[in-house]
């Protein structure tokens, strides 16, 4: 009897990510549900620059790679192209979403746009050799911010699900973290949800994963999942940060 | 002969637009082509279509990208400075051979320049306009008539060759009325097996990607794309002669500059100077073999433009620096007119051609 087998929807092919990094296993997951719904073949993937630009060869949908902060707006494009018939999600990173692409991702949220977003947070630039990023925490020592991030220089992270919570548009944020098998559990349930919203017509649906970078977080697989329990967590605690379905049901 | 409307040429784009199968439009308002988003919002959600102002010129071309992916025709406009920064992703869209349709609807620059119609965005467009190695074809229409029929033209000839083309015209040929015909019947649909539209799980993905880390590799894809580009210089070319039989003097001009020489040249011919015309249509692929033709015939060529000797460079090029290439221009705005084109001739038949 088989117990576990990869999932369908994930391509057999090597991946590039680097020892202890998490990017894999939301790659899993990601592939996971979409099997679990039955979705692949209607699915369009669109990977971003960074890390998992190459996204786009590990999943068995059809995929776009989009230049670097664009996804939402690609993704807009792809969806409203066949809104029935698409499944439309971006992959993105700390660096292609919260800095250089937060206007897509602001706007694509303010209208409540049907398509689900997996964003990897990390608090660094993993692709370019560790630079600070727009989530880098306040004296996180990374290439570009070498005595740690001074906030009176470069200013405080960004906290995007608490952000985007403030708008009228979205219709689900939750952030999420994969450092250990109930993260990794819980994890899976919001992104499964994030996709059924879309299925539901329901909209703009956002699981920030809290994600760790050994390599440039310059730590052990280990310590670093350690490292998201013990700095990461406390500064974006997970949690839905908005869920209309749910509230208007409350009321 | 089919009935005629009266329309402005941005309108004529986007009914031209629509007419030609055109079902997404993605824009941002900025002056002087904001007719075109306009009536695109009126009329695409009467046709089942989509119009979507985007937060950015950024994010509307990304748009763009989005939709062309899935293999559907989609058109953005804009006018210089939006056009500036679209720049990233028409490179994109070169980069992952997507067809779409891109208006430049020009006015003086650079910065935010002014609003005032200009052509001095032509060396961002016959070069490319972003990053790399790449071509868009490029549609020079001079009347609202021609509006339209670019705008089909760009359609298909986007769809024939898997690119970007765009309709280069300036706040003159936007804002101006005249009367168009509409006869348009959009083309058979060419097949787009690269396109995104979801596997069905009856075939393996389909990736739109313009990634190529093996330089071996992408070096492949740029020789490639550039042996189309080959075919599409051979095969597309579009120019206008004008009383270029007896010609000893040719004009080069595009748009409304051409306008403005014909009535010149009609004056300068009145007054025993032969000149004529080569306009081209497409701007790229540039009509080099007419000038070329047209080199061992004249005296002397004049560049007229609303820019500050660009044109002038590529007519130098085609004609291989056979005859003197004379510059008549105004810009920031401004708009030459037939009297110092008529000017500009007479002093150079005046000197026999010589510079």
């Amino acid at each position: 009897m088989v117990v576990f087998k990869k999932p369908e929807a994930l391509a057999d092919v090597p991946l590039h990510y680097c020892p202890g990094c998490t990017h894999g296993i939301v790659h899993r997951l990601v592939a996971e549900v979409i099997d679990e719904l039955g979705i692949e073949g209607k699915t369009i993937g669109v990977a971003p620059v960074g890390c998992s630009v190459m996204a786009y060869n590990y999943f068995n949908c059809d995929m776009v790679e989009a230049s670097h902060g664009r996804a939402p707006a690609v993704a807009t494009g792809l969806k409203r192209a066949n809104p029935e018939g698409h499944v439309v999600f971006t992959y993105q990173g700390d660096g292609d979403l919260a800095s250089i692409g937060m206007a897509e991702t602001v706007h694509s949220a303010a209208r409540n746009e049907n398509i689900t977003i997996i964003f990897i947070n990390n608090a660094i630039y993993g692709m370019t050799g560790g630079q600070m990023a727009p989530t880098s925490l306040p004296g996180q020592v990374t290439q570009t911010s070498p005595y740690g991030r001074d906030v009176k220089a470069c200013g405080y992270p960004v906290k995007i699900c608490e952000m985007l919570s403030e708008l009228e548009g979205p219709e689900y944020l939750e952030r999420v973290a994969v450092n250990n098998v109930a993260n990794v559990r819980k994890a899976k349930k919001a992104i499964k949800k994030a996709f059924e919203n879309q299925l539901n017509n329901k909209g703009f649906s956002l699981v920030e994963v809290i994600s760790t970078c050994p390599t440039n977080w310059g730590m052990t697989p280990q310590k670093a999942l350690e490292w998201v329990d013990e700095k990461m967590i406390p500064y974006y605690p997970l949690g839905v940060y908005k869920d209309r379905s749910a509230e208007s049901e409350e009321k | 002969m089919a009935d005629k409307a009266l329309m402005k040429g941005n309108e004529a784009i986007a009914e031209a637009a629509i007419m030609a199968g055109c079902r997404f439009y993605f824009g941002y308002p900025i002056t002087p082509q904001t007719e075109i988003a306009a009536y695109m919002a009126k009329r695409m959600p009467k046709i089942g279509g989509t119009f979507l102002q985007a937060e950015s010129e950024v994010a509307a071309i990304n748009m763009v990208y989005g939709v062309a992916s899935t293999g559907m025709r989609v058109m953005t406009s804009s006018s210089s400075p939006g056009i500036s920064l679209k720049a990233e992703g028409l490179s994109y869209l070169a980069g992952a051979d997507l067809p779409s349709l891109v208006v430049n609807v020009q006015r003086g620059g650079p910065g935010l320049g002014g609003i005032q119609p200009s052509q001095s965005d032509y060396f961002q467009a016959t070069r490319g306009g972003g990053h790399g190695d790449y071509h868009m074809i490029v549609l020079a229409p001079a009347s609202v008539q021609e509006m339209a029929d670019m705008t089909v033209k760009g359609f298909d000839l986007a769809d024939k060759y898997r690119m970007t083309a765009m309709v280069l015209a300036d706040g003159t040929m936007g804002q101006m009325m005249e009367p168009v015909s509409l006869d348009i019947k959009p083309s058979d649909p060419i097949e787009k097996p690269w396109a995104v539209t979801g596997t069905q799980k009856a075939r393996k993905h389909n990736i739109i990607n313009s990634l190529s880390l093996v330089p071996e590799e992408l070096e492949q894809l740029n020789i490639a794309r550039y042996e189309r580009y080959k075919l599409i210089e051979e095969n597309e070319v579009m120019y206008e002669e004008y009383m270029m039989d007896d010609a000893e003097y040719c004009i080069v001009a595009f748009g409304i500059a051409a306008r403005v020489s014909k009535n010149a040249i009609v004056e300068a011919r009145k007054q025993g100077i032969k000149v004529g015309l080569i306009r081209p249509i497409t701007l790229w692929p540039f009509p080099k073999k007419p000038l070329l033709a047209a080199a061992d015939k004249v005296k002397a060529f004049m560049s007229v433009e609303l820019s500050m000797g660009q044109l002038i460079e590529d007519v130098q090029i085609a004609t291989q620096f056979k005859k003197p290439v004379h510059l008549c221009n105004r810009v920031g705005g401004m708009i030459v007119t037939p009297e110092q084109v008529l000017a500009k001739i007479k002093e150079i038949s005046e000197n026999g051609g010589a510079k």
